[in-house]
């Protein structure tokens, strides 16, 4: 039996499935921004970013571009009736203070303790990419990661026992989306919440460096 | 009469001095463009400069890092290819890479009085090494102090005599939290409005906070 893995859209439209209305989320850069395109917009979801916007909305018609309204990836975007502004320190006290429902971040490695590496590949990596990454994810309720799950090139996983990369945080990650499966992170490890069709279990263990559970 | 506004960009940005901490605002908009040219032509040097974002190899944020001003770059994100990833691998720039809601905490303190607080942040990552952690109601946190500017250059859409001011949309980000945390806060507006035609309670950053004024128009 053969499986097809989602791509990036795919992973993006399973994630907001999951999100009930009445949330207050946060998206991260890459994979996540796409997550709104796929709530339906009588399913009222107020999206956060974190330059201060709070009910973002979906990118302008190429002719009613506002030049002075962005979100965290500095795209134009629009602004949902009931939304609002913040400045930059108000706009972190929501991410810091346990305001969102939920923050789904990209990820380099997840692992099994819920720990989070997103920012740099080694200690003394030119790229920095910190940006808000460590506010969210220790501010959050929730903090889901949205990510490949193994590397495109020599296909090692990212769902480890331990994270090999400088930390955004420890402890904090709740469930992995993947292109191949949803994992909770569980006090005995990772816990097997969904697969893509076709995908047998030791296959997914094969793709996996941590142990995996089954729900 | 209290009138903040002065006549030119370099009137603007007169007596800022060497070794100065420049405090900048900006997040995809609300950058104060002009008087960050500004500041190339007025000469300062061995500045200290606050921003979220090292910028990438060109735009004002890069322009300003390679006239070899800077001597620190203060923010919480740098790209390997901008010009500021470039000066740092080259040991030409001091780097200190904050975190988002930090930097911008520490910014907020330094306007508030706020002489150090404890944060979760950063407290379990390699940033945290050699500096105070605390474990307080349960977290580990990280001890952080305020960025106290010498100077803000900050980007309003209204201002008028007093200095009150109002941002557009999501430009407003680091500008009023900069603007109260600066000895000198200069700012340049898009438009100029009288005293009294900014509804007091839509003034985004209120004028006490403000020192200078310069109309740039469109």
């Amino acid at each position: 039996m053969t499986f097809k893995p989602l791509d990036r859209v795919g992973i993006a439209a399973r994630i907001a499935r999951d999100i009930p209305e009445g949330w207050f989320v946060n998206l991260g850069i890459g994979i996540p921004t796409g997550v709104s395109d796929h709530v339906p917009v009588d399913r009222e979801v107020i999206f956060h970013s974190e330059n201060g916007v709070i009910g973002a909305g979906p990118a302008p018609e190429p002719d009613k571009i506002n030049p002075y309204l962005v979100n965290a990836g500095t795209q134009h975007i629009t602004l949902r009736t009931g939304g609002s502004f913040v400045h930059h320190a108000d706009s972190f006290a929501i991410a810091r203070g346990g305001h969102l429902d939920l923050c789904v971040l990209g990820a380099f490695e997840v692992a099994e303790n819920g720990d989070i590496a997103n920012w740099a590949r080694k200690a003394d990596d030119p790229t920095k990419q910190v940006g808000g990454a460590m506010d969210l994810a220790i501010g959050a309720k929730r903090l889901w990661v949205a990510m490949e799950h193994n590397t495109k090139g020599s296909g090692e996983s990212r769902i480890r026992r331990a994270c090999s990369y400088p930390l955004t945080a420890k402890g904090v990650v709740k469930r992995v989306y993947t292109d191949i499966a949803v994992l909770e992170v569980a006090d005995r490890g990772f816990v097997v919440l969904d697969m893509v069709e076709g995908l047998t279990r030791r296959e997914l263990q094969e793709r996996s460096e941590a142990e995996l559970y089954w729900a | 009469m209290i009138d903040k506004f002065v006549p030119d960009v370099a009137a603007a940005l007169a007596g800022i001095e060497d070794g100065s901490v420049v405090l900048m605002p900006g997040f995809g908009n609300g950058m104060p463009e002009t008087l960050l040219e500004g500041l190339i032509a007025q000469g300062a040097k061995d500045l200290t400069l606050v921003v979220n974002s090292g910028g990438r190899d060109t735009g004002p944020t890069a322009d300003l890092l390679a006239s070899g001003r800077v001597r620190k770059l203060v923010c919480s994100f740098v790209r390997a290819d901008s010009v500021a990833g470039q000066q740092f691998a080259a040991g030409k720039l001091e780097l200190e890479i904050v975190p988002q809601g930090t930097l911008a905490e520490r910014i907020r303190a330094a306007g508030a009085g706020v002489q150090a607080f404890y944060t979760p942040t950063g407290a379990d990552t390699i940033l945290a090494e050699g500096r105070e952690t605390r474990v307080i109601n349960g977290r580990n946190c990280l001890l952080e102090y305020p960025i106290f500017g010498d100077v803000a250059l900050v980007d309003a859409w209204e201002a008028d005599r007093w200095g009150n001011l109002t941002h557009r949309e999501s430009a407003r980000n680091y500008n009023p939290i900069m603007a109260m945390a600066a000895k000198l806060t200069v700012v340049q507006t898009r438009h100029v409005v009288a005293l009294g035609d900014i509804p007091p309670a839509n003034v985004h950053t209120p004028g006490v906070f403000v020192h200078r004024v310069v109309h740039i128009p469109a």
